[in-house]
Formats: structure tokens, sequence, C-alpha cells
């Protein structure tokens, strides 16, 4: 394997969560709802998901328990937000705190544990094309999940009716409610499926890429994928360039270290974080095209009148 | 009542003692209405009288209190619009239930069967909505559509149920004239086709020419139903009102003074992508003068308001005049100290701030024009809440604005009363320009014939008064000058009594350019 | 079941105090069940976490060491909150105006004078603000979404001080620890009463509440906040602008974090360290909401939350389990306040059958 094949590898390992996340997010967004709870989603799937590889010695588990548990802690923001009309802003920081906290108690004991790492799936024949078959075909199942997710997601939102249902509920949703389509059903799906991403983003972290579990292990991922649906203004496969772009930029500051360029370590850490600044601005001083895809009703809260 | 027996006589749909409560308001109180097979059947009411509630319990969107709807001769509850449709009711809302983002072909199928694919719908769509004069592109996007193109694709989304019943909740308010003769055909067609219309307005002249029979609501009871056609305009107007409303008086209104407001060429550039853009508009508002400026909603009021009040200051100065002095530039308070008043069109959240009480909601519009008064402390900038307070009763006083309490929250208002105390707010200091838009938009009748007397005294005391509004029975009752914008074009101003409502329709329907080559030779 | 809400008329004044009550009511009982699960005495734990730290003078003193970055920082934010601005970087504006008001006891650590002392201060204060004037500019001008800025902002902030206490910073006498040299008695912000080590820090977190609460009760300025927060169309009518807003409120709240970082490290660790923040600046954003945007409910907000900090350490050494209980409390805390304004606005009905469950075709 050559050294450039080595690199885009890490790069791939590095986007996976953040285009895992990003791409749960853009369908709670597209349903209207703001859930800045991603951190707090996806360090709690990283807990459960390490925990459950521990007890069971099956990685495959974690992921069902990564998947759920971001599933059932989003469902507490859409009880809050939903049911209850609280400030979404407050409500997601308040769910990133509390993933935080959960996940830091819960997983104390297992710190330090090496884990398991989650295996290859190998698909013969088409992992032997020189340079791309390493690459694509002998990867992991979630690498796999993640980019079946944004062609589903894709698939979804555009192309069949119930993506047009959710899409219509997050542009106008007293439209939707006078049409009869119910609108806060529609956002606690949206929001559980952006829960279930987001865990699922966390297993990656505790199985794949670096499979033992510390705390706060997210490292500012949620809110780095927070920003790419910006970037992305809400298209699914813009997701997925967003990420590795992002997976890319987090990538080189490790092996700037590597290689000992001389610019301190700290320096080339804050890289991905200003690179989000950096996008944001980008995309953010385009207002018309920002103002065209943001979902119309995001952020805003719906009380039917009865 | 037997059902499938004899459908010719026996209602098509039949409500018995509908009620609806909010809290302990009754928004409608024990409603008995019936719609026969192949009739216009109008539904009169004032803003508020409980004609919206009543038609979203028939459509499913809300759920009646108590009380029966018998369809067909069988009783039935609607619990959801998909409910209804399936009946064969079809609703034409008056606040559209479109999605902007969305194609007209996506936002019907919203409301079809999840089965038929998309490009069928587009096919359907379009081939119906040709049958019935009401051209339609599926593949368009909402937010480029026209008022009356929206309406549209309401129209087309609920006959593609091909319902029995179709009701259409104040079809006519963001049409013009012209518009509103072709639906009126399309209404006959339906008709004609053995289909039902419930016709929901409050503009009488349009339910006597086209509606059979009519029941009146106020106050969320049914006080009338009878024949239009019988009635005279004043009696209808009775039985919506429940007493003669006061007639606008325009009378002695004084000679034109000096020129207090002016836009010279102003043109200003769309700020959202969903934004009109203004292009070269000219006017002059003299002392004494009303001046009313019609068009179809969407076609660049906002925007105008926005540019002659200052809350989007222009480039150039030189393109708005206040009192002659150039003030394109300058911001909203500083035209306020000019001695302009400003009366928006959204009362809540941008006229008041609805969770705050009517105190606060005087200083919001006069902090700055009456500083000395107001405020206190120097630099520390304090409110003297007891001259807002006494302020605020003098002005509900001069307005006769009824709230609970002594300064409740301006959300707790009705919109008569909160609009009279937003317009009273400006009255109160006198202002020489005024600039109001859509006076009485969604407001009751008694408190509308007072704004706008308001306004017409205010023009005969001596102030430049400029009123945007899509209402062509308000701008005949307060205007002396007339000018329609279209498309972000103003026409040229001429004096109301020159103007019919047709030819404010031709103006209307954007056919500027021509009238001003074949008409205008005085202008400029 | 399901949840019904209806809209108050009026909003309720006697839900708007009981709310946050309700919440902490509500935190207890979880949190009790939570030292439940972990086999602890539930009654026990709590005593030691909530009374305990609140019978002795050395402890009561602390709780006003850690009160008072919680309240500047919270006091600070509820401008940002009220006028619909979401700062929610000031952990990174606390880090900067720490490091801003060490310059003089760490560079010109051979200046003494009693000049020192106030100059630390403003420097901390135009450190946090200029920090927080990066988010603003890119708001105000750029339209950048400003939670997303000032919550990266933050990690940088912890690099460049990880960064600077481990390199140029660095205490040369210190044994190559990550530190820097520990301040002269001159730049260490002396005791508020002889009893205890609780510094001026919390004096100045009373000064700055009831300043803003001033401001927000009784002033113009006061009152363009609350109407740009609640509509900053009404605002653009009222002549108030909204882009002024966000310099004013986001400059005052940098500049009260870092006036909470610099006041920290002058007067409670005397040095810099990679770590100088439990996260006062996550934590105060629960005091805002605790308070309930309001300056003094924030002060009492602000000792409930630094009880919880002192409660956490208590139960560390009473019974034997680590401090990861404290984030859950509080993360809890923020959950119930939330709940519970919604009985503010809402009446809150229980429907335990579903009366308008439909038959298939619509017909009886």
């Amino acid at each position: 394997m050559g050294i450039f094949e080595a690199i885009l590898l890490t790069v791939i390992t590095a986007a996976t969560p953040l285009v895992l996340a990003a791409i749960g997010e853009l369908v709670t967004e597209r349903s209207g709802v703001l859930n800045l709870g991603v951190e707090g989603m996806m360090v709690m799937g990283a807990a459960c998901a390490f925990i459950a590889t521990q007890q069971t010695g099956s990685p495959y588990i974690g992921i069902l328990a990564g998947i759920a548990s971001g599933a059932l802690f989003s469902l507490l923001f859409g009880f809050l937000t939903l049911t209850l009309v609280a400030n979404q802003v407050a409500t997601g920081l308040a769910l990133t705190i509390l993933g935080l906290g959960v996940s830091g108690m819960i997983g104390e004991s297992y710190v330090g544990q090496s884990g398991i790492k989650l295996p290859q799936i190998v698909f013969p024949i088409l992992s032997d094309i020189p340079f791309l078959g390493p690459l694509l075909f002998r990867q992991d199942l979630i690498f796999y999940l993640s980019i079946a997710l944004v062609a589903g997601v894709h698939w979804f939102l555009f192309r069949s009716r119930a993506g047009l249902k959710l899409r219509s509920v997050g542009d106008s949703h007293s439209s939707a409610h006078a049409l009869g389509i119910n609108v806060i059903r529609t956002r606690y799906l949206a929001v559980m499926f952006g829960g279930a991403c987001a865990g699922l983003a966390g297993a990656q972290l505790s199985l794949v890429y670096t499979p033992q579990w510390a705390e706060n292990m997210s490292a500012g991922r949620g809110w780095i994928a927070l920003a790419l649906v910006v970037f992305a203004s809400w298209r699914p496969w813009r997701i997925v360039a967003g990420g590795y772009l992002f997976g890319a930029v987090s990538i080189s500051q490790l092996y700037a270290q590597a290689f000992g360029i001389g610019i301190p370590s700290q320096f080339l850490s804050a890289l991905p974080y200003l690179a989000t600044i950096v996008v944001l601005i980008l995309i953010s001083h385009n207002r018309r095209m920002t103002l065209i895809n943001t979902p119309a009703a995001l952020g805003k809260a719906f009380v039917p009148d009865r | 009542m037997s059902a499938e027996g004899e459908p010719a006589n026996s209602p098509l749909l039949a409500v018995s003692q509908l009620t609806k409560l909010f809290g302990t308001f009754a928004a409608c109180d024990g409603i008995n209405l019936d719609i026969r097979p192949g009739e216009i059947h109008a539904l009169l009411g004032e803003n508020g009288a409980g004609k919206s509630t009543l038609v979203k319990m028939l459509f499913g969107v809300l759920a009646p209190t108590s009380g029966e709807i018998i369809w067909q001769g069988q009783a039935v509850r609607i619990n959801s619009p998909s409910t209804a449709r399936k009946l064969g009711i079809g609703m034409v809302f008056q606040h559209f239930s479109l999605f902007e983002a969305l194609t007209v072909a996506e936002n019907i199928a919203l409301s079809m069967d999840p089965g038929v694919s998309l490009s069928r719908i587009a096919k359907e769509a379009s081939d119906l909505s040709h049958a019935y004069g009401l051209p339609l592109d599926p593949n368009a996007h909402v937010a480029d559509l026209s008022v009356g193109e929206r309406q549209r694709i309401e129209i087309v989304r609920a006959l593609l149920q091909n319902p029995k019943l179709i009701i259409l909740d104040e079809p006519t308010s963001v049409l013009t004239p012209q518009e509103a003769d072709r639906l009126f055909e399309t209404l006959n067609k339906l008709k004609a086709e053995g289909r039902s219309v419930l016709y929901i307005s409050h503009r009488l002249e349009e339910v006597q020419r086209i509606c059979d029979r009519a029941t009146v609501l106020r106050h969320g009871k049914v006080t009338g139903a009878c024949d239009p056609r019988q009635e005279t305009p004043s009696s209808l107007a009775r039985m919506m009102v429940g007493s003669d409303v006061a007639h606008v008086s325009a009378e002695g209104t004084s000679a034109k003074g000096a020129v207090k407001l002016e836009a010279r060429h102003l043109s200003a550039s769309a700020r959202t992508p969903f934004a009109v853009s203004l292009k070269n508009i000219c006017l002059k508002v003299h002392a004494g003068e009303v001046l009313a400026i019609a068009g179809v909603a969407g076609n660049g009021q906002g925007e105008l308001f926005d540019a002659l009040s200052g809350e989007y200051p222009v480039a150039n100065d030189d393109v708005i005049l206040i009192a002659d002095k150039p003030v394109g530039t300058r911001g909203i308070t500083a035209r306020r100290l000019m001695g302009a008043g400003f009366v928006p069109e959204e009362r809540h959240g941008h006229a008041a701030v609805s969770a705050l009480s009517l105190s606060d909601n005087l200083v919001l519009a006069r902090s700055q024009s009456d500083r000395r008064a107001f405020l206190g402390g120097g630099v520390l900038g304090l409110i003297r809440q007891g001259a807002v307070k006494s302020a605020t009763k003098r002005i509900s006083e001069a307005m006769d604005v009824r709230k609970s309490g002594e300064n409740p929250p301006a959300g707790s208002l009705s919109g008569g009363n909160l609009q009279k105390f937003i317009v009273g707010r400006e009255l109160d200091r006198q202002p020489t320009v005024l600039i109001v838009n859509q006076p009485t938009w969604g407001v009751d009748a008694g408190a509308a014939s007072r704004i706008r007397q308001a306004l017409v005294d205010l023009a005969k005391s001596g102030s430049a008064v400029l009123v945007i509004s899509q209402d062509l029975d308000e701008i005949f009752e307060v205007a002396t000058e007339i000018a329609v914008i279209s498309e972000g074009r103003l026409s040229d101003i001429y004096p109301a009594s020159d103007l019919s409502r047709e030819k404010i329709g031709l103006l209307m329907g954007g056919m500027y350019g021509k009238t001003q080559s074949a008409e205008t030779t005085h202008a400029h | 079941m399901r949840i019904e809400l209806e809209k108050r008329p009026d909003v309720s004044k006697l839900f708007s105090l009981l709310s946050p009550f309700i919440a902490l009511g509500l935190t207890l009982v979880f949190g009790g069940i939570m030292f439940m699960l972990l086999g602890k005495d539930p009654l026990s734990a709590l005593y030691s976490f909530f009374i305990e730290p609140l019978t002795e003078t050395w402890s009561l003193h602390e709780l006003a060491i850690k009160a008072a970055p919680l309240i500047l920082i919270a006091v600070g934010l509820s401008v940002c909150y009220r006028s619909n601005n979401w700062n929610i970087g000031a952990e990174g504006q606390f880090i900067m105006g720490a490091i801003a008001g060490s310059i003089l006891p760490v560079v010109f650590y051979e200046w003494q004078s009693p000049l020192v002392l106030p100059l630390m201060m403003l420097l901390g204060m135009m450190g946090g603000a200029l920090f927080a004037a990066i988010p603003a500019f890119l708001k105000a001008h750029l339209n950048t979404n400003e939670i997303l800025t000032s919550l990266m902002l933050v990690y940088v902030a912890q690099l460049f001080l990880d960064w600077l206490v481990r390199g140029p910073w660095r205490n040369p006498g210190g044994m190559n620890f990550p530190e820097t040299r520990t301040f002269d008695a001159t730049a260490i912000l002396p005791e508020m009463i002889a009893s205890g080590r609780a510094h001026w820090g919390f004096g100045f977190a009373i000064l700055a509440a009831i300043l803003i609460w001033f401001m927000m009760r009784y002033t113009l300025k006061g009152f363009e906040i609350t109407v740009l927060g609640q509509s900053e169309r009404a605002g653009r009518f009222a002549g108030f602008s909204s882009r002024k807003m966000i310099w004013f409120s986001m400059l005052l709240s940098g500049a009260l974090a870092g006036l909470a970082g610099i006041a920290e490290v002058s007067g409670a660790i005397q040095q810099l360290r990679p770590v100088i923040s439990p996260g006062y600046g996550f934590t105060a954003i629960i005091v805002a909401f605790l308070g309930r945007l309001n300056p003094l409910g924030i002060v009492v907000a602000g000792l409930v939350l630094a009880l919880t900090y002192l409660g956490g350490e208590a139960v560390q050494v009473s019974l034997q389990i680590s401090d990861k209980p404290i984030r859950v409390f509080q993360g809890l805390l923020l959950f119930f306040v939330l709940s519970c304004d919604t009985l503010i606005h809402y009446k809150i009905r229980m429907m335990w059958f579903d009366l308008t469950d439909t038959t298939a075709d619509g017909v009886r």
C-alpha cells in the first residue's frame, strides 16, 4: 500500500463520523428542527457502543447500542422542543451538556480498556481493484452504512412521498398542518433519525477511529457536523464532499506533526476548528444561496390550535 | 334523516348546532347551516365572526366541541383533512397552505394519494387547469408565482380530488377585479357540473352577484339566512355587523397645500430572493391629500413602505423627500423627527411586540420623537413610566381602544383594537406626513370605519397621508388621489374621482406601460 | 397518553416564580435516583452534595469563589440571549480574558505597582471582549451563525492557552511543569472579608448583576435589548439596529467573561495552567436559564450551580465516587428548567384517552 493510499484511508476514517452525524442532522433540519445536541448524542453513542461491545464481545451489538442510545437520547430533545415547545437552541445545548455528563459517568470504569475494533468486510474481486479496492471495498460496516445512508437520504428526500412531506413540514408547518400532515409526528421521526445517525457516528469513534473509550472523545465533531449541514446547504451529497474535506484537514495536522514541521502542535490541532469557521464564513457570505436553501421553518416552534 | 333515498332534495351537507370553544370563548356557537347540491352558498360575516373556524371544522383541521355534521344524510366525524377529502370536500384557504420551496406539482402531490406518481400528477394538474381556464406550469416553484397563480394551485389541488363541495375562503381578496371575474366563471362552471360551492366573503357585491343563498354569521352565531339577490347591500351589512356602520365622511376636504412627501425615481433592489424590487417610483403627496396606492398583494407594497419609512434606507439621499428635505439615506428615527409617522402592515412583531404592554409599545414608536417627555436621566436614558402610561391612556381613550385592564400586553387585544392603538399612537403626535400600509387588514367594520375616518380627518387638518391598501372599497372611501402599484412599478397618480374599479383593475394587472402611453399625456 | 398545550391568555406570574424551584426539585429527585443506581444511599448522598458544603465558613467562601465566574458570565449571557444572540463561547472568552490579564504578571513580572491589578482587570475585559468580537463581526457583517463560530473558538482558546503555558510563558524555574510563574502579591486579587479565601471576584459579580438588572429594568437600552430579542422587525421599526445590538451584547458578555477569567486566575489560581476552568463558560449557560435571564435571579442560580461543583467534590471524599455526577446534575437541571418554563406560557393537559381517535372512513 502506498503512502498516498494510507493517507486517504485515514481521511476516510476521520470523515465517516462527520458524514454520519451531518446526514442525520440534515434530515432533522429539513423537517424544521434545529438540534444543537449532536455532540451530546454522538458522545452517548460512543460510550454506549463501547460498553455494549465490551460486555458482549460483539462490536455489531455495539453498533446497535450506539444507534439506539443516540435515538433514545434525541427523544428527550424531541419531547422538550416538540411536545413542550421549549427553546430549541437552549435544549440542544442541554442535550450536549447532559450527554457529556452521562457518558462520562457510565463510561468511567471503561477508560483505558483496549476495545475491539470493528472488523473489515472485504468484497471479493472488487477489493482487488488497484488503489480504489482497498479504499472503498476493504472497509468496515459503518463506512458502507455512511455511504448508503447518504444515498438513501437523497432518494428519500427527493424521490419519495414521505420525504416530500418531511420537506413540506420544514418549509411551512402551518400549511402542512392545514393539509392534514402530522407535523409533530414527522418531526419526532426526523429528530430520532438524526439521533440514531449521531449515535452511529459515535459508535464509529469508539469502535473504528480509536477503539477505546475516553471522556469527551467526540472532541467537537458534533459541532463540526452541524457546520457541515450549513456548508452542504441542506443537500445530502454535499455532506460527503464537506465531510471528506474536513476529514482531510484534521488528518493533515497529524501528518504535519509527524513530519515535524516547525509549527506548534496546538496550532495544528486548532486547524479543524478554524477551518470550520472559514467555511461558515464562505458559505454564509452568499446570503441569497443561504436564504433559498435554508428550510423556512427551521428552529420555529409549532403549536397547533385545537 | 334517511340516507340513500332522495338525494335531489336533501342537502349535500348539513350542520346542526355546531360549536367550537377555545377555552371559554365560543368561536362558533350552535351553528346551523345546509348546503344543497349544485348551489353556490355564501357564508357572510365580519373578521372574527367565526367563518374560518367553521370551515376549518368542516375540513377537519379543527375538532368541534359539540354538534353534528351530516354529509349526504349521514352523520360524520371529520377529524382530518384527508377524511374531508375522501368524503368529497375540497378547500381553498385564504392564507394559502402552499410551500414556497416546492414546485407546483409537489405542492399538489402532498394532498394526493401517495400511489400516484409525480409526473402523472403534473400531467393531470396541467390538463385540469387548462380545462377550467386556470393555466399553471406544474414545474414552477411556488416562490416565483404571483398571488393569483398561487390561488390557482389551491383551486386545482382541490379540483383534482373531484370534490362534491368546494370551500373557498375569501378568494377574491388577493385578486384584481379581472382575475375575480375569471374566478366567478370557473365557479359557475363547477356549479353547472352539479358541484356545490361554499363561498366565504365579506364583499357584498360579489355575493349578490354569484351566490344562490347566504348564511350570515356574527359573533359565532347565525344571524340570518337569505337569498342575497333579494337583499340590499345595506340590509346584508346590517345582518353582518348588527348595526349600521358609520360612513366615512370626506366632506370639507381642504385644498391642496405644499408637497410634504415625495419620491423621485425611487428604485431599490430586492433584499431577499422572494422580495420585489422597486422600479423608478415617482410620487408626490401634498398637505391635505390622501394618496392611496392600490395593488394586489406582493407587488412591492411592503418594499415601498420599507423605503419610505426608512426602515431600509436607500442609496441616494435625494430620491425621497420629506417636507422638501432629502432623506433617502436617513433612518426611520430621523424621518420621525422630521414629523413623519408610520403604520406598517403587520401588527404583531412589526408595528407592535405582542408580549410587551401597550405602554411599552408606545415607547417602541416614539422613544426618540418624544424623547423629552418619555426619557429622563440624561445619558442613562431612563424611561419615564408615568408619562408613558398617561400618554397610553390618552391614546386609548381618543381611539376608543377596548382592552382588559389598564396596560395589557399588545397580544391580548383584538386585531381591531390593537390597530386602533397603533394608528392612534401616530395620530397622537399630529404627524405632518403619515404613511400607512394596509390600515384595516383583518379589522372589524367598526374599527375600520373609525380608522379610515381618522386618516381622512388627519389630511383635512393639513397633513399629507399615504395609504397603501389592497381593499378597493377602502381606497374609494379615503382617497383624494389614487395610484396603482404593480410588480414594483407605480402608475401615474389620478384624482380619485377619475378612476373606476375597472380601470384600477387594468392598472393592477400590469397594464402599466399601455395605459401610460395610451392615456396619460399630461404626466411628467 | 397525549400531552396537549393550551396557550395562557397572559403569562403566568405564579409559574414565572415557581418554575426554577420545580426544576430544582425534579433534579433532586432524579439525582437521588441516580445515586441509588450507583449503589449509594440517596438521602445521605444528596445531603453531602447539597447541604454539607453550606455548613462551614471555609466552604461558604469556596462557594463564593465558584459562584463569582458563573454569575459574571451568566449576567453577560443573559443580555445576549435576551437580544437573541446565541453566544455559547463564553468559555473561550473566559480563557482569553485570563490570558490577556496575565500579560502583566507573567511577562512584565518585575513591574510592581498598585496599578497592576486594575490594569489586569481591564486587560482581562478587553481580552474577552476582543475574542467575542470575532463571532460578533462575523454575525453582524458576514451573516455567519454565531452559535457555531463562538463554540469553535472555545477549542482555539483552549489550545492557545495550552501552547502558552507549555511554550513561551512556561515558568523558567518551574521544573518543566506546564504552568506560568506564580503571580506577584501585587497581582493577586485580595480577599473580600477576613474570614476566608473569597476574593473580590464575587464583589464584581454582584456589582455586574445589579448594574445589568438596572439597565434591563429602567433604561431605554434595556428596552432595546428586549424588543430586538422579541422581534428584529419591530426593533427596526423602533429605529433600533440589530447589528449594533450584536456588537453590544457580544462585547458586553465577552468583557464580563474575560473579567471572570482574570479574576479567577488572579484571585484563586494565581498562575496560568493548561486548564483554568472546570467548564464555567458552559455551566454559566445553565445559570443564565435557571435565573430566567434575570440578573438578580442569576445571582441565586449562580450560587446553586456553584454548590453542585462543591457538592461534587464533597461526595468524592465522602462517598468514594468520582466527580462525574456534577455534569449530569447540571445537564438535568437545565433540562428541567427548560421544561418547566413551558408552564409559564401554557397550560398542560394530559389526555389519557385519545378522544379524537378516528374510524377509518370517518363515518360513524
